[in-house]
């Protein structure tokens, strides 16, 4: 029988044991946000017995990149380095940070969107303008976002793979770009929670709050994963390709 | 010959294991000495353990304390005042959290990272207990009421004749304050509870 092999991220203390030996279905269990990733993945369940290495042989994908990023969505404090990654593994990274715009952009923003929108309509006048506002920036600044990393980052890290770099960019500019679209949401969180007088409907206060402490989660892995994986291998793409 | 200061250590943690772990730790330090034998989870007891025995410094599991997340450790124990208090993390720990303690050691740091942090800790000594509570002093509103007005920390600076070093330090204690930390949103907050009235936000509101 092959060992299988373990890994696990002790460096602030949170064990997260994820192996290839392990069943899938198994893996789910252990934390049901990677019910996520299957999907962004293109994994449809349904799925049986099947090991983690079995899945990422069928669905042709790297063992180790699957369970990195299973790690990062686990982990409080997931490790960090991409020493088992190399550039080959880009193609499949791109993919998935393309899945998770797709949904973040067909289903986390319109559930976000509508239940502002009822508890945007349950204020009065005043707060109701104000919230519709702020609200209003912070979605042209997280559609910008995202349209910046599909229109711009992300051809030019295929133009790389494709060895026919586009002249005049490079990812330190994408690092100089990658707005900080969390702190806009951070702070609606503590406006809703702590400053929105109570004559907004409480109800819907707390639906909006679940979705946003749901898409800020989901968010922090994604730049953790862009920060500390994607731009990494690109510079290494880089340098490997002057 | 050797006058290196002991210094006294209390325990708070409420894992035996741990605390066993941690007191031998401390056994091979020898500016340290541990102060207490007993394992306790008991803030209350906490309290009268550190009224008596005058520790130097506080090693606490910051766990012991969920419910004051959002409540400084200082704040709720005034008799910490003096004390050097250290948390000791078993997990992830809120980096605002942390701040209200003078160091963190990690139960899966090396014996000689510990040693070194809470020498580093005891020799900078406890942070003073800052009474200006939850709210916003008279300036922060000020201050928070300009940004909301779209004011640079220059601009505010020369309004009120301080440096910008003070401005930001102001404006980093308004956002620990209120949780919010960019200027849409400080916006927000002070329209809300009519700081500025809509003509004069940073932000148009269609």
């Amino acid at each position: 029988m092959k060992k299988t092999e373990l890994t696990y991220d002790d460096k602030e203390g949170t064990r997260i044991l994820f192996s290839a030996g392990m069943k899938l279905a198994d893996l789910i269990e252990s934390n049901y946000e990677l019910l996520a990733i299957l999907s962004r993945l293109g994994i449809p369940l349904g799925f049986g017995e099947i090991s983690v290495a079995e899945m990422c042989r069928h669905h042709n994908l790297s063992v180790n990149l699957f369970l990195h990023i299973c790690r990062i969505y686990s982990s409080a404090t997931p490790i960090l380095s991409y020493d088992q990654l190399t550039t080959a593994d880009l193609p499949d990274i791109l993919s998935y940070l393309h899945a998770s715009h797709l949904y973040y952009i067909q289903h986390t923003l319109p559930r976000l969107d509508a239940k502002m929108q009822a508890m945007i309509d349950s204020c009065d006048g005043t707060n109701r303008k104000i919230l519709s506002s702020f609200f209003a920036d912070y979605r042209r600044e997280v559609d910008n976002h995202f349209e910046y990393e599909e229109q711009t980052v992300f051809p030019y890290v295929k133009s790389l793979l494709d060895r026919t770099p586009k002249e005049g960019y490079n990812i330190l500019c994408f690092e100089d770009n990658h707005s900080d679209i969390e702190g806009k949401l951070h702070d609606l969180k503590n406006i809703i929670i702590k400053y929105l007088p109570d004559n907004c409907a409480g109800d819907l206060r707390i639906d909006v709050l679940f979705e946003i402490f749901r898409f800020e989660e989901d968010l922090l892995k994604h730049t953790l994963l862009e920060n500390h994986v994607l731009i990494p291998l690109v510079e290494k793409l880089e340098k490997d390709g002057q | 010959m050797d006058n290196r200061r002991i210094y006294k250590v209390l325990l708070l943690e409420p894992s035996a294991i741990i605390a066993a772990g941690i007191r031998t730790l401390l056994a091979d330090f020898p500016d340290f000495r541990m102060l207490d034998t007993e394992t306790t989870g008991d803030p209350a007891l906490a309290i009268d353990r550190i009224a008596t025995l005058g520790p130097d410094l506080v090693l606490i599991d910051p766990s012991l304390f969920p419910s004051l997340r959002r409540t400084p450790v200082r704040h709720a124990f005034p008799v910490l005042q003096e004390v050097t208090i250290v948390a000791l993390c078993h997990s992830m720990v809120d980096e605002e959290l942390l701040a209200e303690f003078d160091g963190s050691i990690n139960i899966y740091d090396s014996p000689s990272q510990i040693h070194h942090k809470l020498r580093h800790a005891a020799e900078q000594g406890g942070k003073t207990l800052q009474l200006d509570g939850y709210d916003l002093s008279d300036r922060e509103r000020e201050i928070l009421v300009a940004v909301a007005r779209g004011k640079t920390n220059k601009e505010i600076a020369d309004m009120y004749c301080i440096s910008i070093h003070t401005v930001i330090s102001h404006r980093k204690n308004i956002s620990r304050k209120t949780g919010i930390k960019t200027i849409a949103g400080l916006t927000v907050y002070a329209l809300l509870n009519n700081m500025i009235s809509e003509t004069d936000a940073s932000i148009g509101l269609q």
